[in-house]
């Protein structure tokens, strides 16, 4: 069959395959090649666009907000992804170890990662309220003093973590689930063998082998993790000491999507809030790779 | 000994998981003073309706209710159409820059979305469509884990034969798809339109961006409006979240053993 022929005839396949690159080309392509442009522009939405050139960048450079942004993020994805991988890890080999109750408790542990992540900050910002929270008055019963949960720069980044911790945890333990039970029983046999307890085989048997999950895992969280805006965005929403999308006080808990979101569509500057989100990206492929390289590295 | 501490480590992790969804109970039926007294009141109260009722009055849930509703099942159900369709295409038929447009698909999802967002805004500006749920429906109809996913299941879940004796019958591709494949994949759209539904019900920036018109959002800015409003009235607060949060926990437990499953699959492949 000639090209031209093969063409014509699979017109049914093109027709069923047109709407999703239809809207890609409209909704995702169009408009991410059209902010890297924006990005070299100063525009407001209304006016004329101005060509700065690389001014935007060179601004962004000295822009301490965003610095601080990074930070920020960095900060709150290692107190988040650090417990919520190891705790995935234990978790699952918790399951992998059991046949009682496995239905329920997967169903219990995947639950938070289902829910409006609006209604969870909404209840986390309740239970960490600096007076009266029910975690500082449970502190407070056991003797101990209550923790400014929503006001300092310590423990603002922590409880975004434990939202983000919360809400991860189950899903990424169940993935390590389906991971474990994929592995042959033979390897364990011959670890058992070899005279390795439990401990001693999980490992040298199941994290080995779990290497291409645990990089997804990662991968995923770091992408995830990294573009942060709700939380922060929700949970201090009802703070009137702050500006709104500030990320609390001191913008403790600012995220650089958040900063991205509080210039282009607070402060109306289209040209800057795209460089940002350029910048944004390069970041977050940046980490990603590294994480990459690392967790492959440690696994050879 | 050693399973009981496996169970009780367990529990533990069940525990913490389930809890907040205990904490917003107690609260949205419990006043905020009994809940933020020390110590605090730790079971269900009888204020739920009384709860409710302030909330109504403070803020519209019913018509960001009804508009999330209405969001949802639009985006499910086109997904599930174009998705699949499109789907088909790519597992069971080879045609002229198929690989290309696939490996193009995949790339998706390597572009974050917030990079679009200023643009995808002004477009929707220029279309006259800022304040209107379609803005949240259109560009939201087809995508590329969708597809992605529906190929896999495709592949694995109907046999090239059962497509052979269809072409033999002289089925088109459309007849093919509406007749053959649509009732094979069945399990397939389940898990799809659940994972379809649960993202377009708790999406939030998108219709945070677009939705300027304060009388015309959805259920997640509604309760952030709510949020904002109520500052500190908790009990009250609760009462808006758990609206927005039981519809889903609902929905999900009763299709939960097979949509876990899928989820998973889904990741580890």
């Amino acid at each position: 069959m000639t090209r031209a022929r093969s063409l014509r005839a699979s017109w049914p396949q093109y027709l069923a395959i047109s709407p999703f690159y239809l809207l890609f080309t409209v909704f995702l392509l169009g408009p991410t090649l059209f902010s890297l442009y924006l990005a070299f522009h100063r525009w407001d939405g209304i006016g004329e666009m101005q060509y700065v050139g690389l001014d935007q960048f060179r601004y962004l450079i000295d822009d301490g907000t965003f610095w601080l942004s990074v930070r920020n993020t960095l900060v709150i994805w290692v107190l988040s992804t650090v417990p919520m991988l190891f705790m995935a890890l234990v978790l699952a080999a918790l399951l992998n170890n059991t046949k009682r109750f496995v239905g329920f408790y997967r169903v219990a542990l995947f639950i938070p990662n289902i829910t409006s992540v609006v209604a969870i900050a909404i209840v986390f910002g309740a239970l960490f309220a600096n007076n009266s929270g029910l975690v500082n008055v449970t502190l407070q019963g056991l003797g101990l003093s209550g923790i400014p949960w929503l006001t300092d720069p310590w423990a603002i980044k922590v409880v975004i973590a434990m939202l983000m911790t919360w809400q991860w945890t189950g899903y990424n333990a169940l993935i390590y689930l389906a991971g474990m039970q994929s592995v042959p029983s033979e390897l364990y046999e011959a670890a058992k063998i070899d005279g390795a307890g439990p401990v001693r085989a999980f490992f040298s048997v199941t994290v080995p082998m779990l290497r291409p999950i645990i990089l997804f895992t990662v991968v995923v969280s770091t992408i995830t993790g990294m573009q942060s805006f709700t939380e922060p965005q929700v949970l201090f929403g009802n703070n009137s000491a702050v500006n709104a999308n500030s990320g609390g006080p001191g913008q403790a808990g600012l995220t650089m999507v958040l900063y991205f979101y509080r210039t282009a569509f607070g402060q109306n500057d289209y040209g800057y809030g795209a460089a940002i989100a350029w910048a944004v990206f390069l970041i977050v492929m940046v980490f990603t790779i590294l994480n990459w390289r690392l967790v492959q590295r440690r696994a050879d | 000994m050693r399973k009981f501490l496996l169970h009780a480590s367990l529990g533990v992790a069940v525990l913490l998981s389930l809890f907040p969804f205990y904490w917003t109970v107690v609260m949205a039926t419990n006043t905020t003073q009994d809940v933020f007294r020390n110590p605090p009141k730790l079971t269900i109260g009888p204020h739920l309706v009384d709860n409710i009722q302030t909330v109504l009055q403070s803020v519209d849930l019913i018509a960001p209710i009804v508009n999330t509703i209405l969001v949802a099942v639009c985006t499910t159900l086109l997904v599930l159409f174009f998705d699949s369709l499109a789907a088909f295409a790519f597992a069971k038929f080879d045609f002229p820059g198929r690989k290309m447009l696939f490996g193009l698909l995949l790339l998706m999802f390597m572009v974050p979305t917030q990079l679009a967002l200023i643009p995808q805004f002004v477009i929707m500006a220029e279309l006259g469509w800022v304040g209107e749920l379609k803005a949240l429906v259109v560009p939201a109809a087809a995508n590329a884990f969708g597809i992605f996913w529906m190929r896999q299941y495709i592949s694995s879940a109907v046999p090239d034969e059962m497509l052979d004796a269809a072409n033999l019958d002289g089925a088109g591709f459309f007849r093919i798809y509406w007749s053959v494949i649509l009732p094979v994949i069945r399990p397939g759209l389940a898990f799809l339109g659940i994972f379809t539904f649960i993202a377009a019900w708790n999406d939030y920036v998108w219709p945070l961006i677009v939705l300027l018109n304060p009388n015309k959002v959805t259920l997640q800015v509604a309760l952030s409006q709510l949020n904002v409003g109520l500052k500190q009235d908790y009990s009250v607060l609760m009462a808006g979240a758990l609206i927005g949060v039981l519809p889903l926990v609902i929905l999900f437990v009763l299709f939960a053993r097979n949509f876990i499953g899928d989820a998973i699959k889904g990741a580890v492949k």
